[in-house]
């Protein structure tokens, strides 16, 4: 198992740079998300990761040595892809021991290790079978199989979830965890569900435009977003932005939007110009006293919550609160916002502004 | 789009057997035909009105694969004992056999010449199909259409450049001038059809092979190849059927030692008045190669004609 470090690393096709400059590390035996949407470039950064593309500039380090160049045979991996890519002239037993099988492995071995395999996914009552008639969650333990049999420095998945229904997306994502927390193998993982990379990630980085917005760990990503895409991506309903304009000086502790005084962490650097407050839905409360007022324009029922969207003069607020809230449709309503964790964000950059809140979180991402 | 899942009513499917009857009958009887010309008598041959019902004889046969002379009035009276079945055939006639004929060889040629190119054009179609669809070739799609260019031109159109170019370079009337030829000539048509077959394979079956530790090699020899299988026949057919019946090229390229089939049955006719249970017989035999790889990869044939009709 290995750490991998990638800096500066850039992709360009032709015109287009799909990845701009990522720099990041992936300690051993953590299971990383990389996540964005769709385009952003995160699965062209898994392939130079993995080698099935090189990269234009910048170096790709597994396990101490620089691989950059190499040809992904070399470079000790696994890879479980999207639509699984099982070789379908071949049966389960052989596509599982096709890697070990490359190897020169001796065939008793091999044998060996497909049955272990085999029984680690609960897959042995269909080694012998085509892999042309098994469910999709089949083969993806087929798939998955097949990268853990030969036991590579890293495994590298690239949706591999996506293709599966979403009652069983569940079900092996929380099988995908397990068979991680087992073997605690480094594991990159490219998904454009942010919940799903919330669950399963020890830590994400969140990428869009081939640049790399934020690195951490899900809950610092969560609570102190980096940029106001990493807000708006992460998170349903994404973080509400308030917006307004004028002067926070270093040293700041509230803000004025109109007459409400809102307070909010101690900002480490000012802006001047145009800016976004931003809070997360559940931690804005209704209540007759807030100063913020707002006009209730809709509610969605989640069961123990509910999400009531209301209309300041500042733009719309999400707040998530409990359902048995009785809230009336156009009814005014006072906004209270939790000071503790407000962000504050310079809408010309799209970058947070660091407060006493946020500076650990911003200061290694 | 939406399909029909209901079973075909009886009446549909009684016209559909009716249609297809008729179409086969359509087709098949100029072969049947031929067939049985085969194995009719001269006379039987040409009787008018045509004769369904005949006695077979094997005097086309005979005569297809021997040289014969005609027997002198002195050696009748006395004639040796005919030794085989078809010196028997021979005698019957009137004549005597002198030897072997040449349709033995012609036929040796056209199996020599068809295979080795067919052969050829997989291999070089299958590598160039390959670079075409995987790999950022420079002028791609103008390459892709100059290669098709090649087969604009009707054959007997550039068959006189390349008989000037045949001598300059001894190729002409050599196995190997014929095989490069109709490699040059079904190439563009192999490269086309394969290409459109290896788009269809997913490309992360060889990235999944890249990343079990294969080169890029072993990845298309052991990964793409036998998903290509099925383009690789039905391509394969059709540049055998290409290469085994060309008629133009192989008449005004070759003469003697490399000849074909398709240019000596004709000159069968001229060789002691019109014997056209001898023409018959060549043609028969000359369908058999053909018949025997189509329907030894027919299964093949059949999904790739329907390639890609169905996504799966």
């Amino acid at each position: 198992m290995a750490q991998i470090k990638i800096e500066h690393l850039r992709k360009d096709f032709g015109a287009f740079t799909a990845v701009q400059s990522s720099t990041f590390t992936v300690e051993d035996g953590e299971f990383f998300m990389l996540l964005g949407p769709s385009g952003c470039g995160k699965t062209t950064t898994l392939r130079m990761m993995a080698g099935l593309e090189l990269p234009s500039s910048g170096r790709v380090y597994i396990d101490g040595e620089e691989v950059g160049q190499k040809p992904a045979s070399q470079r000790d991996i696994a890879f479980v892809f999207q639509m699984f890519a099982l070789y379908p002239h071949m049966n389960v037993r052989r596509n599982i021991a096709y890697p070990l099988i490359s190897q020169g492995m001796k065939r008793a071995q091999v044998r060996e290790r497909v049955a272990e395999v085999a029984r680690i996914l609960g897959i042995e009552a269909m080694l012998d079978k085509p892999v042309g008639g098994l469910s999709g969650g089949d083969r993806q333990r087929v798939a998955l199989g097949r990268a853990i049999v030969r036991e590579p420095k890293a495994f590298f998945m690239d949706e591999p979830l996506g293709a599966l229904d979403a009652e069983f997306r569940e079900r092996m994502s929380e099988e995908l965890r397990a068979l991680h927390d087992r073997m605690g193998a480094t594991t990159v993982y490219v998904t454009h569900d942010q919940l799903e990379a919330m669950q399963m990630g020890d830590k994400i980085v969140v990428m869009n435009h081939g640049v790399v917005e934020q690195f951490g760990v899900p809950q610092d990503i969560y609570d102190w977003p980096a940029t106001m895409f990493v807000a708006d991506f992460i998170g349903a309903p994404p973080m509400n932005m308030l917006r307004g304009h004028g002067m926070l000086g270093a040293g700041a502790d509230h803000v004025m939007l109109g007459d409400a005084r809102l307070a909010m962490p101690a900002l480490r650097e000012g802006v001047a110009g145009d800016f976004a407050l931003g809070v997360r839905p559940e931690h804005v409360r209704l209540s007759d006293s807030g100063a913020l007022r707002g006009e209730v324009l809709a509610t969605e029922y989640l069961g123990t919550t509910q999400i009531v969207t209301l209309r300041t003069a500042f733009g719309e607020v999400k707040a998530r609160i409990a359902s048995d809230r009785r809230v009336a449709m156009h009814e005014t309503a006072g906004l209270d916002l939790d000071a503790r964790t407000l962000s504050v964000f310079d809408t010309a950059t799209g970058r947070a502004l660091r407060s006493s809140a946020n500076e650990g979180v911003l200061s290694h991402g | 789009m939406s399909y029909s899942v209901t079973d075909p009513s009886p009446l549909s499917r009684w016209i559909a057997g009716v249609t297809v009857v008729l179409y086969a009958m359509i087709t098949l009887l100029p072969l049947l035909w031929i067939i049985a010309t085969g194995f009719k008598s001269p006379e039987d041959s040409i009787a008018y009105p045509p004769k369904v019902i005949f006695e077979p004889s094997l005097e086309g046969y005979v005569n297809l694969f021997t040289t014969r002379t005609r027997i002198s009035e002195e050696e009748q009276a006395t004639p040796p004992p005919a030794e085989t079945w078809y010196e028997r055939i021979a005698r019957e006639q009137g004549q005597s056999i002198a030897g072997p004929s040449r349709y033995g060889e012609r036929f040796v040629n056209s199996v020599i010449i068809g295979f080795g190119s067919t052969f050829l054009c997989m291999v070089l179609g299958t590598a160039a199909a390959y670079a075409f669809s995987r790999f950022r070739v420079p002028l791609r799609d103008d390459l892709m259409f100059f290669i098709l260019s090649t087969r604009m031109m009707p054959p007997i159109a550039v068959a006189i450049p390349i008989f000037l170019m045949f001598r300059q370079l001894g190729l002409n009337d050599t196995h190997l001038g014929m095989i490069l030829l109709y490699t040059a000539v079904n190439l563009s048509l192999s490269v086309w059809l394969l290409k459109g077959f290896i788009d269809e394979i997913p490309v992360e079956y060889e990235e999944a092979a890249l990343i079990d530790g294969y080169t890029r090699f072993q990845a298309f020899t052991k990964v793409v190849l036998p998903q290509a299988a099925t383009g690789i026949a039905s391509t394969a057919i059709f540049c055998l059927i290409f290469a085994w019946n060309e008629y133009a090229f192989a008449v005004l390229l070759t003469s003697g030692t490399a000849q074909t089939a398709p240019p000596f049955i004709p000159t069968i006719i001229g060789v002691g008045g019109k014997d056209w249970p001898a023409v018959a017989a060549g043609a028969t035999i000359f369908l058999v190669p053909v018949m025997v790889f189509t329907i030894l990869l027919r299964k093949h044939l059949l999904r790739g004609i329907t390639f890609g009709a169905v996504r799966k």
